[in-house]
């Protein structure tokens, strides 16, 4: 009888103490080992980081491959193969100074002339890196540990050009020379991240397993990352409550499954590392032809919508309603901003005012699943509510790509990731010489403002910050004003994962920064 | 001899159909709006004019259409079915790769439903008007009806989630590094709840099928002298009744097999099974057009050769089909 009484009491002290000490040891020593579980959706095409650029791609390759810097909550650089560098006061010349020791997964040396090579290797093949580097004049290697980046004018956005999906790291000793598309190692990435590639059983998993010989001493903490692909949201969903699961990144279960997930016993949820891309939804509005042609039919859209219901029904209360053309949270964001409020009444007026004859336009939604079919049955309640005529049109992705590309459309969701800088995420989708058919990512909506035009190309290149910033500030109230497209929603990207897991995202590029620092309390 | 140039003549006349089919479908994807260069651009979150022109020229689709059709079909008469734009690999391997999952999958859930929808269906045509008959036929209509994407997320939900009996999805446990029979084993377990959820929709068609054959052959005229001469009832039923009835059923495990390749779309979406079915469906969504030709060309293969051994068995089940009939 004393011994079976007493056992519950022991056990009970014991937990006590358990709970009371974790929490202090959690934020102080990272365990090693353990091994990750985590959903990827869709499956990636490849894992070739230099060469496939899409979402899936980025998440798993962000492991294997690196940049020469990444970026943390407010966007700042922060050392990663490059330990240090400076930037001279005319900000025309960067230099990085590279990481010691630096290996490939295949054990040759990592070193300057692999960073020029991935210059011109990401030049050739990715438009974001054409763009972002468009203002490189030079590029050097004084040393094997030194790279010299000259500029033909300033261009303070350079700084944040260094991220791994950007310009990741290619190996120059396997690609210089050969067909960069049919080289045999895009089966068998290699890179110097801290997870090197193993296996892929396409179709049900990618495996990585923990770079032995990482640079950075006692780095990862994780044995291996499974990353499981499997098609279907609700099966998703059912792995990660039964236990198989461990990590499931943003967009991996349907927006209404969110709030079941993170509320289980020992789920934990974040928003953190959204900070870089922060995708933000918006409607093409054709400025061309139709009623959206005019800036009042325009504005009277963002009068008509109901932002804040989207946010709260659609997106469970995660992301923020923009205030403006510029997301919170890019540093020339202009606080003083009026955001359009909820307004039918005035809506009705300015459609009134510019004789609107209730000519019907056409809404074109994303295919991107469950939560933007309802959004746009949500966006087409709220026009005709305010008197305007919808027809909702429905297509796959591959046909949402190509009328968009055409410019065959009235009003049409898209989000645009921002990549930390005006000039890199928001400029392109303004600027008049961005007018060009056959890409969903230009200046689609067909706006043209001359004023709009000068003032973007003098800040891309204005080097003193206040002047900069007040450019973007007169952007923001031109832009706001002739409202090319509607600003909908900064989106969220929750990430939901088992409380044990720690240190996961450590950085504003998120998961798709890899998971050097993340570890398991064992 | 007749028998040799009827078999030439058949793969003669498959050969064409199969040549058709691919000219057919070559045209039918090229319909669809969009293209692969344009579904990867858009993938890429940024895309400039050269970016397209780069893909289009890698993957020729900047040539004219008959010049991209003739460059396919003369691939395919070399037994070149080409390379998946988006995975980088060539199609056959790819396919080859994903065969053996759907086969295993598609395979299982035939021997399913044919065995247990025969024999649910014989009891229930011997138990007619009775309640245990009653309740087969209920079950087969609920299982008939039921869409089947339901069934297996209820599937999941019971047997992985809340009961925690059979794994949710896949094909094998990942990380557990099982060889031979372990490995063997654990394929099985996981090949339970998906070869089910497909084999039902099937099998309820087999029992209503042997039912009502086995019912309308027992009223015939061979089956009453059966009964004259003093047979037992249980030889009645296998010999006289069953073997008369399943020429129906044949015909219908002959269709059932044709969709063996790419009949599993849902089914291997939802266990998450790497078979033909998903590749197929993420080939259509990308405009893969080469992989997806290719998925197109094995499953017409299929169903031909299926439709071939599905005239061979009837002879084998009725030898009053002559081969000239055919």
């Amino acid at each position: 009888m004393t011994l079976l009484s007493s056992v519950p009491g022991r056990l009970s002290v014991a937990t006590l103490l358990v709970t009371l000490t974790a929490p202090v040891l959690a934020q102080e020593t990272p365990q090693s080992g353990g091994v990750a579980n985590v959903a990827i959706q869709p499956e990636p095409p490849g894992l070739m980081l230099p060469l496939v650029q899409n979402a899936p791609t980025q998440r798993v390759a962000g492991n294997i491959f690196e940049g020469l810097l990444r970026y943390d909550a407010d966007l700042d650089p922060m050392p990663q193969l490059a330990e240090s560098w400076e930037i001279s006061d005319d900000g025309l010349t960067y230099t990085f100074h590279l990481h010691p020791d630096v290996t490939w997964h295949d054990s040759e040396p990592f070193s300057a002339e692999d960073v020029l090579f991935s210059v011109d290797f990401m030049r050739e093949t990715n438009p974001r890196t054409r763009a972002a580097l468009d203002h490189v004049a030079d590029v050097t290697a004084p040393d094997d540990a030194t790279v010299v980046f000259t500029l033909d004018q300033p261009f303070p956005a350079f700084i944040q050009a260094f991220e791994v999906g950007t310009l990741p790291m290619v190996p120059k000793h396997i690609y210089e020379g050969t067909d960069y598309y049919n080289n045999p190692a895009n089966r068998h990435p290699i890179g110097t991240g801290p997870f090197e590639f193993a296996k892929w059983d396409r179709g049900s998993v990618i495996e990585l397993d923990k770079n032995p010989d990482y640079y950075e001493d006692g780095k990862p903490y994780l044995d291996k990352i499974y990353w499981h692909v499997i098609p279907d949201a609700a099966s998703r969903a059912a792995a990660y409550e039964n236990g198989t699961l461990d990590i499931m990144p943003a967009g991996s279960v349907e927006n209404f499954d969110i709030p079941r997930l993170s509320e289980m016993e020992g789920s934990c949820m974040t928003e953190a590392g959204n900070e870089y891309f922060n995708p933000f939804a918006m409607l093409w509005l054709n400025n061309r032809e139709g009623p959206t042609a005019d800036k009042r039919f325009r504005q009277a859209v963002m009068y008509a919508l109901d932002r804040d219901f989207a946010k709260n029904v659609l997106w469970n209360g995660l992301g923020q309603v923009p205030s403006g053309p510029f997301t919170s949270s890019l540093a020339a964001h202009d606080d003083d901003l009026e955001p359009y409020p909820h307004d039918p009444d005035r809506a009705e007026e300015l459609l009134d005012e510019m004789g609107y004859d209730g000519e019907p336009v056409r809404l074109l939604p994303l295919p991107y699943g469950e939560t933007w079919t309802r959004w746009s049955e949500a966006v087409r309640q709220n026009l005709e509510d305010v008197g305007i005529h919808v027809e909702t049109e429905s297509t796959d992705v591959a046909g949402w790509n190509q009328k968009i590309s055409d410019w065959d459309y009235d009003i049409a969701f898209t989000y645009l990731f921002q990549y930390g800088d005006p000039s890199l995420g928001i400029a392109r989708t303004y600027v008049s010489d961005n007018i060009a058919k056959g890409s969903p990512w230009n200046n689609v909506e067909g706006y043209e403002n001359p004023r709009v035009d000068e003032l973007f190309e003098a800040a891309a290149v204005e080097n003193d910050p206040d002047k900069r910033q007040a450019m973007y500030d007169e952007l923001q109230q031109i832009l706001h004003e002739d409202v090319p497209l509607a600003w909908i929603m900064e989106l969220a990207q929750p990430t939901i994962y088992r409380c044990n897991v720690h240190d996961l995202i450590t950085t504003g590029i998120g998961l798709n920064d890899g998971f050097k620092n993340a570890w398991i309390e064992q | 001899m007749p028998y040799l140039s009827l078999i030439l003549g058949r793969i003669g006349k498959a050969v064409i159909v199969l040549l058709a089919i691919l000219v057919f479908n070559f045209f039918l994807i090229h319909a669809a709006p969009g293209d692969p260069a344009a579904v990867m651009a858009g993938e890429a979150g940024a895309a400039d004019e050269q970016f397209l022109e780069d893909l289009r020229e890698r993957f020729g689709l900047d040539q004219p259409l008959p010049v991209q059709l003739w460059r396919y079909m003369s691939g395919v008469l070399q037994l070149d079915f080409g390379y998946s734009y988006r995975q980088q690999m060539p199609v056959l391997d790819l396919i080859l790769d994903r065969l053996p999952a759907t086969l295993m999958l598609t395979g299982a859930a035939f021997v399913i439903s044919l065995a247990l929808g025969i024999l649910a269906g014989t009891l229930a045509a011997m138990r007619v008007k009775r309640p245990s008959g009653s309740i087969i036929m209920g079950l087969s209509l609920l299982f008939y009806a039921t869409p089947l994407y339901w069934v297996a997320m209820m599937a999941v939900l019971i047997f992985s989630v809340v009961l925690d009996w059979l794994p949710a999805y896949g094909y094998a446990t990942v990380g557990a590094g099982y060889t031979g029979l372990a490995h063997a084993g654990d394929v099985a377990v996981h090949l339970i709840l998906p070869a089910l959820t497909l084999g039902l929709f099937f099998m309820a068609v087999y029992t209503r099928m042997t039912r009502t054959s086995m019912l309308s052959v027992s009223q015939q005229d061979f089956v009453k002298t059966a009964r004259a001469k003093g047979l037992a009832p249980g030889v009645i039923q296998r010999r006289h009744i069953l073997r008369n009835a399943l020429l129906p059923i044949i015909t219908l495990a002959g269709l059932q097999a044709g969709q063996m390749v790419g009949g599993a779309v849902l089914t291997e979406t939802v266990f998450a099974w790497p078979g033909i079915g998903r590749l197929m469906y993420e080939a259509l969504m990308q405009r893969d057009y080469n992989l997806l030709l290719g998925i197109f060309f094995f499953c017409a293969l299929l169903v031909i050769l299926f439709n071939m051994l599905t005239d061979v068995i009837y002879r084998l089940a009725d030898p009053r089909i002559k081969q000239s009939a055919a």
